[in-house]
């Protein structure tokens, strides 16, 4: 920033950079030829998001209100019966509870461990960026892809059964996905799997925006390694572990494609989530205005979350957070 | 009180303590990683030696080296149309939705980031809402107006769904990217003659081109991966995406599981290379949205 050349309206242009009105406020009105152009640019996005975003999830509220198997005409009205239904049906409570679960578990067990790991991952390591690579691997693979590969592996008398023999551990094999005590935390071992590489990913990124200085002075004021891990380091990614927790909470509440191809949700509604509860009993029992009712409540669950979490964990956010780097 | 003056650090140990812990807790770091890519190394390399053996190696050695390489398995499933298929169409349909958000959704943050009008921040409000709406969760609903339209079957009925699920996201990314671009340079194509529209095509867009590529790369993996649309939009197996056709695959052929494990390997081929070359894109992409 030594240019002088600029001084002649310094302050203009620093507001346009910052990008907070790069918009000149036009001049003659707006012009019939900037509606036409607005026209053009919006309504294709506008149109294509209302009508496969908005009006579903609307016609999904209306369809919940009758008793409809898909087919014929919208007529037998049942007012709030299918949500009763829903919530009283015990499957379907296992099921949310399932989702709780995971949720959980997430935030119980991938949480230190992918922090954990990212810590040792941030020092200096041979083959840092192959072990990047290795470790975001799984995650790039389709949750489809990676319910097939664990099936192989986890069937009965399969690698994993197999191995746990070769070390005199026979006496914990299981029937990995048939057994309703352990289907569920099978599944989350696989979820874990699948997962913790985007964890790591994340907590590596925000490691990155710790200032150096800190740890320096931290140091300088004698504290061990583990004490400015303690306490500077990782209060400073409470950022990023708020955004992680968001993410790894909604994605529990969505769970379906690997719970759907591992187990349909079984065995006898073990493994159900409302995701695979609501395709169940909506699509393949052509309960159509039921499945719309959980849709609703999925969707209610989903969004309420969201919204409770935006207000009281991320909005400490917002309010100068240090690992927050410009174009990080 | 004669401690104290021990205690207190000495000038020189504050220089002296970072190594020293460096290489304390360097084994550990070490034995770190050794754990990570066994843990998500050894799986994949199941896969991908389990389709070289035979059913009945698989059996009696399910964890070790094939007792003889057999190629067969990958040959006759790269020899089978239906594989083809699913690469074929998963990639049509992730084209298509790609192209279709990118190309709509920069249009849009183009004009929510550089006209002045009435109702824009309503509009970006909207939009942002749309995160709340994941595909899993409307998939039922969506699944009965891509009926009404006759969708079912149809490779747009999952591309046109997917591209609308991914704007939010898209338009997200792009509009801070695009207001950040100085009015100046605007200002200097208008005044050479350019329109508002001319400006975004020949300047705009290519200068804006890292943000559009992480925002496609963002379309194109979700679209890549989706499982649950086609399951419901397609029912006759030519119209499979790869996703589908490997659960498939697996629930017709659960005897052959030498085929299967064949199968998912050659099915996580284009994944990981299209990973590995989009790396940084997909890494810094994630993220940065997130962070944004």
């Amino acid at each position: 920033m030594t240019s002088t050349r600029t001084v002649s309206q310094p302050k203009a242009s620093i507001a346009q950079v910052a990008g907070k009105v790069p918009v000149r406020p036009p001049r003659r009105g707006t012009s019939s030829r900037t509606k036409l152009e607005l026209l053009l640019l919006l309504a294709p996005a506008l149109a294509l998001f209302v009508l496969f975003v908005l009006a579903p999830m609307v016609a999904a509220i209306y369809y919940s209100f009758y008793h409809w198997t898909g087919f014929g005409p919208l007529n037998d009205f049942v007012g709030l019966d299918n949500y009763r239904k829903a919530l009283s049906d015990p499957i379907f409570q296992g099921a949310i509870w399932h989702n709780v679960l995971i949720a959980v578990l997430s935030l119980v067990v991938q949480l230190p461990l992918s922090l954990g790991l990212a810590l040792l991952l941030n020092g200096r390591i041979h083959g840092r960026a192959l072990l990047r690579t290795l470790v975001f691997a799984p995650y790039v693979l389709s949750e489809a892809i990676t319910a097939v590969l664990w099936l192989s592996i986890l069937q009965p008398g399969g690698a994993v059964d197999k191995m746990l023999a070769g070390v005199g551990l026979k006496g914990l094999t299981h029937e990995w996905l048939a057994d309703r005590g352990i289907v569920l935390y099978t599944l989350f071992a696989v979820i874990t799997w699948k997962y913790i590489g985007f964890g790591i990913i994340l907590f590596l990124a925000g490691l990155q925006g710790v200032p150096p200085e800190l740890k320096e002075a931290a140091a300088i004021d004698g504290a061990t390694s583990w004490q400015t891990t303690r306490r500077v380091v990782i209060p400073l990614l409470g950022p990023t572990v708020r955004i992680w927790a968001f993410l790894s909470i909604i994605g529990a509440l969505q769970l379906f494609d690997l719970i759907w191809i591992m187990t349909l949700g079984g065995p006898a509604g073990s493994s159900a989530t409302m995701a695979t509860y609501l395709i169940d009993r909506g699509f393949r029992r052509y309960q159509f205005g039921y499945g719309s009712a959980v849709t609703v409540i999925l969707f209610t669950i989903c969004f309420v979350f969201a919204l409770l979490y935006q207000r009281f964990a991320l909005r400490r956010d917002t309010q100068g957070a240090i690992t927050r780097r410009a174009g990080a | 009180m004669s401690t104290s003056t021990l205690d207190r650090p000495t000038p020189t140990q504050p220089d002296r303590k970072p190594p020293s812990h460096r290489s304390a807790a360097t084994p550990l770091r070490y034995l770190a990683a050794l754990a990570i890519v066994a843990v998500t190394v050894v799986p994949l390399l199941f896969v991908i030696l389990g389709g070289f053996k035979t059913n009945a190696d698989i059996n009696a050695n399910p964890a070790g080296l094939p007792k003889s390489w057999v190629l067969s398995n990958y040959t006759k499933i790269l020899r089978s149309s239906s594989f083809w298929h699913f690469v074929v169409n998963s990639l049509v349909i992730a084209v298509i939705a790609t192209v279709l958000a990118v190309g709509l959704g920069s249009m849009a943050a183009f004009a929510l980031s550089r006209y002045a009008f009435r109702g824009r921040e309503f509009i970006y409000t909207l939009f942002t809402i749309g995160l709340l709406f994941p595909l899993t969760v409307a998939t039922l609903p969506v699944y009965l107006m891509l009926r009404k339209f006759h969708l079912l079957e149809n490779m747009l009925g999952v591309a046109i769904p997917e591209a609308a699920f991914s704007l939010p996201v898209t338009i997200i990314i792009l509009r801070p990217f695009m207001m950040a671009i100085p009015a100046e340079l605007e200002d200097a194509a208008v005044m050479d003659g350019s329109t508002k529209l001319g400006f975004f095509t020949r300047i705009l867009l290519p200068l804006s081109r890292p943000a559009l590529v992480t925002v496609g790369v963002l379309a194109f993996i979700t679209s890549w991966n989706g499982y649950l649309l086609p399951l419901l939009v397609f029912n006759e197996q030519q119209n499979f995406t790869l996703p589908l056709g490997v659960a498939t695959f697996q629930s017709q052929f659960s005897q052959d599981t030498a085929g299967i494990l064949a199968f998912t390997a050659l099915s996580m081929i284009p994944a990981l290379v299209f990973f590995i070359f989009a790396e940084r894109k997909i890494v810094g992409g994630l993220t940065g949205s997130i962070k944004g």
